[in-house]
């Protein structure tokens, strides 16, 4: 018989409860179970970044953990972060750049490069690389992902400058 | 795939989680990052009864500085590491081997005793470990007991921990003020498994008459090559007394080739990987030659 749990956590802001299999990693448990299909599964072996989310504020895979053990955690998807505003900057331009193609490692892209643009100081089109290299993009060679998270950071960083005062 | 069944349980204690160990033996395993088990359950190559979750555990992460050492709990996330200070100031060749584990995502869950109680041979890990001579201390039921990262490794993932054990500190000298480090390791991509690695430390002796100084003491771990992390014994014994220069360098590359055996896999031949590992050796040895001034 399959073993389950009650499990209650945050996600996207709001409170949700469930009852879980244990053995059911977190990507499929916001797949089948909640609808939230913006989270994509490649390899469910950690290698490719297609199901990256934020776990407590930190990235994580979300097919290397299990949904049990987001009971209590606070957790982001890219629904959540689409529907705050958060990343709007980033998404639109990642549209000017035709940095998604397929779009199918899109949203763990996004999720991954987040962490980069809420910086203070510029970052070094090398650190980007380094920074989103746990995520494979078949289509573009990355060179137009790159090219829009250094824009929206330097935009992010231009606007600050003029306005010393916010943020 | 999916995961096979199992059952779960979220360990509060230590305690708690030793006696279910004792309990289950090899039927359990235990889950503290995920990051490499979880793979290995979604694959189905790992099949335990029951999973036994030590996140909750309190205790068992930071990282703090004794007078001598510095101390790892075992639940310590390689992000934690790659941020700390401690490390930075007192583990310089930690500091830089961190860039180099995974990628960030995986860095914010992987913890340093999963890594090193996976004993994946091309993990940067157990070789700096290995190199720094670190001791690891294993909990069980029956008390603890303290085995050094040299004697932990026995093979292709596997050590001398046994199945009633956990992992729960890590104990690294401090690196004294004149110890030189290299680390260097090369992969096809960034955060990766390193196709061939190397993580060495050094110290240097004045000569009485002269200026010119020589190596007093030097160990140098080569990974990604043999089942474990591989300590190039007779390579070190050869360089120490000497000052590095063409010369030495040029025999410390033939003496690693009759040292050295490693076992081919899908990141590269037997021979490609030696060659690399030499590679590797050169550039260390000219890094440390720089340091101590004896190549420009």
């Amino acid at each position: 018989m399959q073993n389950t749990r009650e499990i209650a956590f945050t996600l996207n802001g709001e409170e949700v409860s469930h009852r879980v299999p244990v053995r059911q990693h977190l990507a499929d448990f916001l797949r089948h179970e909640l609808g939230l299909t913006g989270t994509h599964i490649g390899c469910e072996q950690g290698v490719c970044g297609a199901c990256t989310i934020r776990v407590n504020g930190r990235s994580a895979r979300s097919c290397l953990m299990l949904a049990v053990q987001a009971d209590g955690c606070v957790v982001e998807t890219i629904e959540g972060i689409s529907q705050s505003g958060e990343i709007a900057d980033l998404q639109h331009e990642f549209i000017q750049r035709n940095a998604a193609q397929c779009a199918f490692c899109t949203p763990g892209m996004l999720m991954t490069a987040a962490d980069l643009i809420g910086g203070k100081e510029p970052v070094s089109r090398d650190a980007i690389r380094d920074h989103i290299s746990g995520n494979y993009c078949r289509c573009t060679g990355y060179h137009a992902i790159v090219d829009a998270i250094e824009s929206t950071l330097n935009k992010r960083l231009a606007s600050d400058k003029s306005n010393p005062h916010h943020g | 795939m999916k995961a096979p069944l199992f059952d779960y349980v979220n360990a509060t204690s230590l305690d708690q989680a030793l006696g279910l160990l004792d309990q289950y033996g090899e039927e359990a395993r235990i889950i503290a990052g995920g990051q490499s088990l979880m793979a290995t359950l979604n694959m189905r190559l790992s099949q335990p009864q029951v999973l036994i979750d030590i996140n909750s555990i309190q205790g068992l992460s930071g990282v703090r500085e004794t007078r001598k050492d510095i101390r790892i709990g075992a639940l310590t996330r390689h992000m934690e590491l790659l941020e700390s200070d401690i490390v930075k100031e007192h583990l310089p060749l930690i500091a830089s081997a961190m860039p180099h584990v995974a990628h960030v995502a995986i860095r914010n869950r992987g913890t340093i005793g999963g890594s090193l109680s996976m004993a994946d041979p091309a993990a940067e890990l157990p070789a700096c470990c290995v190199a720094l001579d670190a001791t690891f201390e294993l909990s069980s039921r029956s008390g603890q007991r303290v085995v050094k990262a040299r004697d932990f490794f026995s093979g292709l993932y596997t050590t001398e921990r046994q199945d009633n054990e956990i992992l729960t500190q890590i104990t690294i000298p401090k690196c004294a003020p004149q110890q030189l480090h290299y680390f260097e390791e090369i992969n096809r991509r960034q955060g990766d498994f390193a196709i061939v690695g190397l993580a060495c430390t050094a110290a240097v002796k004045k000569g009485l008459m002269s200026s010119k100084r020589s190596l007093k003491a030097l160990d140098v771990v080569i990974f990604g090559c043999e089942d474990k992390p591989t300590r190039l014994a007779q390579t070190c014994l050869h360089l120490i007394g000497t000052s590095i220069d063409k010369n030495t360098i040029t025999a410390a590359k033939q003496k690693l080739e009759q040292e050295l055996n490693p076992t081919a896999n899908l990141e590269g031949r037997a021979d490609t990987k030696l060659h690399l590992a030499t590679v590797l050796l050169e550039r260390a040895l000219l890094s440390l030659a720089r340091d101590i001034g004896t190549i420009d």
